[in-house]
Order: structure tokens, then sequence, then C-alpha cells
């Protein structure tokens, strides 16, 4: 059982209270903030996972591709699960866990990549404001989410 | 494998970098403490408070090595000779901890270039920093 101390609590639940959904999964003109597919272009090997999302040739391509986008924005609701299970994170993962292990064969070593990758997209928005200690608070609630969904591979 | 046009973009970056190597430096090692608190064990000798002379003088020291490797990234090997050895025989630091140190100074760059660290700036210089890691931990075994 993970024990929080109630200043991350707050500085963990300030973060997501901060962040607008849209704003990070949506592709602007130089595509700044949008962490499904910066994953796509920092790791381009994670690509393997969406042969079914058409056009993923480029950078371009991957930034204009709204199946992209849409994902993204799924992938962060289901980060919600966890701010609101804290907890419990264990529990509130172990259907998505299976999910990811038993249907969509996910490498678990992709949500450590897009974990980092989100570090540096909140950090790229909120600029010095990501203060070192709302670093650690968050890459500790990563680090439990992240755990969590590779439980119940087996 | 980095492109020639990505080599460009991490070479032009660092070069801007320079001037306020020991603000960067400083500030990722102190992430890199704060997120990752095993990493404090190979500093017990040194001051590691916020933006202390240590902290200023060993993160200046760091960035102005990976910004001196970024010069000419083909000749990595041979610029980094000397720090090879170093890390290999005297310091020793396991070659994990040089993946944290890289995610702190990507976190750091993110806050400090804002909109500017896209998508292929951040792609550039994971792979850079990968690389120099690589080539640090080469003399290890």
């Amino acid at each position: 059982m993970v024990e929080w101390t109630d200043q991350e609590r707050t500085l963990i639940a300030n973060i997501f209270a901060n962040l607008d959904y849209e704003d990070i999964v949506k592709p602007d003109v130089s595509c700044h903030h949008s962490l499904c597919l910066r994953c796509l272009i920092v790791y381009p090997w994670t690509q393997r996972y969406f042969g079914g999302f058409g056009n993923l040739y480029n950078a371009d391509a991957i930034m204009n591709n709204p199946m992209i986008s849409a994902h993204g924005v799924k992938i962060l609701h289901g980060l919600d699960r966890a701010v609101k299970n804290m907890d419990d994170i264990k529990n509130a993962y172990a259907t998505l866990s299976e999910l990811h292990s038993e249907k969509l064969h996910v490498d678990p070593d992709n949500f450590r990549l897009l974990s980092d990758c989100l570090s540096i997209v909140i950090a790229s928005k909120m600029g010095y404001d990501f203060t070192p200690d709302l670093q650690a608070a968050w890459q500790k609630f990563l680090t439990v989410v992240v755990f969590a969904l590779g439980r119940q591979y087996h | 494998m980095l492109s020639k046009r990505e080599k460009e973009l991490i070479s032009n970056i660092w070069e801007r970098l320079t001037p306020v190597a020991e603000d960067i430096g400083a500030e990722a090692l102190l992430r890199m403490f704060t997120t990752f608190p095993g990493t404090k064990t190979y500093f017990s000798h040194l001051d590691i408070s916020p933006r202390s002379p240590h902290m200023l003088s060993h993160g200046k020291k760091i960035v102005l090595a990976i910004a001196e490797g970024a010069k000419d990234i083909s000749q990595l090997t041979v610029t980094l000779g000397p720090l090879q050895t170093l890390h290999a025989y005297q310091l020793r630091i396991d070659p994990t901890n040089f993946k944290l140190f890289s995610h702190c100074m990507l976190v750091t760059l993110a806050c400090f270039m804002g909109e500017n660290f896209t998508p292929v700036v951040h792609a550039a210089m994971d792979k850079y920093l990968s690389a120099f890691a690589a080539v640090l931990a080469e003399k290890y075994r």
C-alpha cells in the first residue's frame, strides 16, 4: 500500500486540475504539447501498436492524425482514474492491466516511455512552475501507475 | 542514429546553453536528487542543497562536457576518452543512473525551452544523451 503525504496529494491533484486534456493532446501549429504523438515521434517503435490508425509515416502525418489525438485523451482520462483512487491504484487498474496484457499485448516498458513523455510535456507546458518537488511527487505517482498497469501480466 | 540535421540541431542548442551551463546543470542535478533519491548516494562528499557552490560548479562541469561532445558527435569516443576512464575506474557510477540524469536533463530543457522543446528536438536530444551515456560507460567492462 503506497503512502502519500498530504503535500504529495495536493501537488498531484494540482497538476490534474491545471491539465487541459485537449491542450495536452491536440496538435497545434508546431505541435508543442501533444502527448501521444510525442511518444510516437520520440520512441518510433511504439507505432507498432497503432497499425489501425492510418498514416503515421512521418512526424507531420502523426501530428495531423485525429485518431492519435483522440487516443491521447483516452489515456489521460485513464490517469484520472488513478488520481481518484490514490489509495488503491493497484486494484483500480486491475482490469486495465488485464486489457493491456491479454487483449492489446502491449510491452509494459511502453508505460514507462509514455510516462517519461508525459513528464516532459507537462514540464514544457508549466515551465519552472514544474518545480523539482512537483516533479518528484509526479514521478512517484507515475511509477505507481506504471507498476499497477503491469501487474496483471503473466 | 542521429541524422545530419539532428546533429546540427543538437550542436546549436548546446552552444546556446553554454553561457548558462551552471544554471542548467545545477537544475538538472537538483531534479535528479529530488526525484530519484538513490542518486544522492554518490554525492555524500558534496553540499547538494539547491544552488550551492558545489551544485553550480558540478552542474557546470557536466553541461560543458555534454556541450563539448555536441560540437562533433561523430568523435564522441575520442572526446570522452578521459571521462570514460574516470567513470570506469574511479567514480564507478552505476550506468542506470545516467538514464535518470538524462531524463532530468530533458525535463530541465523542457522547462527552459517551453514550446521550443518540440517532439523533434526532444527526440534528437534524447538520442544524443543516450549515445553520450553509452560512450561514457564503454570502459566499464
